[in-house]
């Protein structure tokens, strides 16, 4: 009999792991601690045609981009003369299943039924959930989906309810859990039970779904305006999203495209805290998940995350949870378009970053997600002010996530604060270097390409280190 | 008492709080890791009982039997009129303030 102590299946993860989704991930380490990204994305050998082959076989894809007019008006109200740039929104909650997570399942289902596994199982307490349980059921795979979902007296965020619901519909079964990491340990316990494909967020399944997206955004874009955009925004959280739409953006164009990634700023809750988890207002696309993956993006649930947005981003910023709200109900009453408030932290973001640009220029939000009781800012709203959250108007940047949520008083007032991207590479670095004191040059190579730096700036941050670098004079 | 075959919720402990894992926040650390699942019930049995449930993809877990046929009850929740107060700003910064008049 398998000793099943939280020790014990946490010692044999990567065994777990590996049979679990078919991947042999040593064969694309190198040297001390790099590895080898691209021929990682290239498994299953899928071309980019391919991938939009099986999505759009499958209900995925094909979204309508769509022009925020009122929105663009609005920003123009507050924006300099002859700025505001104009605000598309690829409507994504059009993806059966109602969200751009569908193009992350579909090439994990697809790709778990030709490997001839009988079920998937994902631990996700998001969009993920439906979007794997509604590609298992199209093609007559079993689907477990694992949530974090209650606080220890069963106290469940809203919207995670809601999400649970859906994964039922689509007939999959859920496993709800408390708050607390160990549902990696359940997850691991499930995957050896089942023998099921591991169908993680992380695989390079899970981010060539969405390189698909990056594609038909500027796809779409041209048809629209005859121009390619000058930003995308991607909301941020495991890193995924940004990955792989900035990575389908660059296999179409060759035009420089600022990817700009936004997080919700729920700074000083702590993620893994019962007291904490009912105090948030958004369970995904905010700084909890997002910080940590930039700086440290192989804490998933595989060997190597295929979600590496520290390679990609040109710019990040944060907004707040009042913000958002704010600008969820904006989409409904001036665009006509009523969606969950998760997948509008990018259209908050872009809302302030619009004023930047000039008029002629575009803007594209790269997703939208589909709302429900639940799943919802009334619904959320309501939830923060039975759990005592202050909700009142006045400057957004007042808010204390846990303690508040501050909706702008007047439409000025969004405003999206960067973070410093160079101390995200300095964090990134050091999280390395605590993982070795000698680096090849290959290493190095490797370094510079995981934070899109160059040579002078990861060598000025060894020399802080004790790390001594083979190869070079 | 709920009959063998009915659809049923279980809850149960997966971990007490002396075997989580390290490094947890306080008020985590002193509670324990719980489970909650669906499933039909393999034998009759009453709430409050330890019982075995078949899960829809067939497999079988054990836990207290907490809720018979359980439903969705989550809502848009209690009314906050300050989303209202939220559409006026816009109306009337987009349309001016006579918007509404």
């Amino acid at each position: 009999m398998m000793n099943n102590s939280y020790k014990s299946v946490m010692a044999r993860k990567n065994q777990i792991m590996q049979k679990s989704v078919g991947i042999n991930y040593n064969q694309y380490e190198f040297d001390y601690i790099g590895f080898d990204y691209e021929a990682l994305l290239s498994e299953g050998d899928f071309t980019l045609e391919e991938i939009r082959k099986i999505q759009y076989d499958n209900g995925v894809g094909n979204t309508p981009l769509k022009e925020c007019k009122n929105i663009t008006k609005l920003v123009r109200k507050v924006a300099k003369p002859s700025f505001g740039a104009r605000i598309f929104i690829k409507d994504e909650a059009l993806n059966d299943s109602g969200s751009f997570k569908a193009r992350r399942a579909s090439i994990s289902c697809y790709q778990a039924k030709k490997m001839g596994f009988k079920g998937v199982i994902a631990a996700t307490s998001g969009n993920y959930g439906a979007a794997v349980a509604s590609q298992a059921a199209k093609y007559g795979l079993k689907c477990i989906i694992v949530q974090e979902c209650y606080d220890s007296k069963g106290v469940g965020q809203p919207e995670i309810i809601e999400k649970a619901r859906a994964c039922e519909a689509y007939g999959a079964e859920v496993v709800q859990l408390s708050v607390g990491p160990e549902l990696f340990y359940k997850f691991l316990l499930l995957l050896e039970e089942t023998g099921y494909f591991n169908a993680s967020l992380y695989t390079p399944y899970g981010i060539m779904g969405i390189e698909t997206l990056g594609q038909e955004l500027v796809e779409d874009c041209l048809k629209l305006t005859g121009k390619i955009p000058d930003m995308v925004v991607c909301t941020n959280a495991g890193g995924g999203n940004l990955t792989g739409t900035a990575r389908g953006i660059k296999k179409t164009t060759n035009k420089k495209i600022e990817i700009v990634g936004a997080s919700v700023n729920l700074y000083g809750l702590h993620m893994a805290d019962d007291n904490d988890f009912n105090k948030k207002s958004f369970t995904t696309g905010h700084t909890g998940f997002g910080l940590p993956f930039i700086m440290n993006p192989d804490r998933s649930d595989v060997p190597r995350s295929a979600a590496r947005a520290l390679r990609y981003i040109d710019r990040y910023v944060t907004v707040n949870q009042g913000e958002v709200f704010f600008m969820t109900e904006a989409l409904s009453v001036l665009e006509g378009i009523e969606r969950g408030p998760a997948g509008n932290t990018s259209l908050a973001a872009a809302f302030s970053l619009a004023k930047e640009l000039r008029e002629d220029q575009i803007i594209i939000v790269q997703e939208t997600e589909y709302t429900s009781a639940g799943k919802h800012h009334q619904a959320q709203l309501a939830f923060a002010r039975e759990n005592g959250i202050c909700i009142y108007f006045g400057d957004p940047k007042e808010e204390i996530p846990g303690k508040s949520i501050v909706f702008p008083k007047s439409v000025d007032l969004i405003r999206s604060v960067d973070i410093d991207l160079n101390i995200i590479r300095k964090k990134y670095l050091q999280s390395q270097f605590m993982k070795t004191k000698t680096l090849s040059k290959k290493d190095l190579n490797f370094l510079i390409e995981e934070t899109n730096s160059s040579l002078d700036f990861v060598l000025s941050e060894i020399k802080k280190y004790d790390i001594t670098v083979e190869d070079v004079k | 008492m709920i009959k063998k075959g009915s659809w049923v919720q279980i809850k149960k402990i997966i971990l007490n709080p002396e075997d989580r894992a390290n490094n947890l926040p306080e008020a985590t650390k002193k509670v324990p890791l719980l489970l909650w699942v669906k499933g039909n019930l393999l034998e009759d049995a009453n709430l409050g009982d330890v019982v075995k449930i078949k899960t829809v993809t067939g497999r079988v877990e054990v836990g207290e039997l907490i809720k018979l046929n359980p439903s969705y009850l989550h809502t848009y929740g209690n009314y906050i009129p300050e989303i209202h107060q939220i559409d006026k700003i816009l109306k009337a910064t987009l349309y001016g303030s006579d918007y509404d008049e």
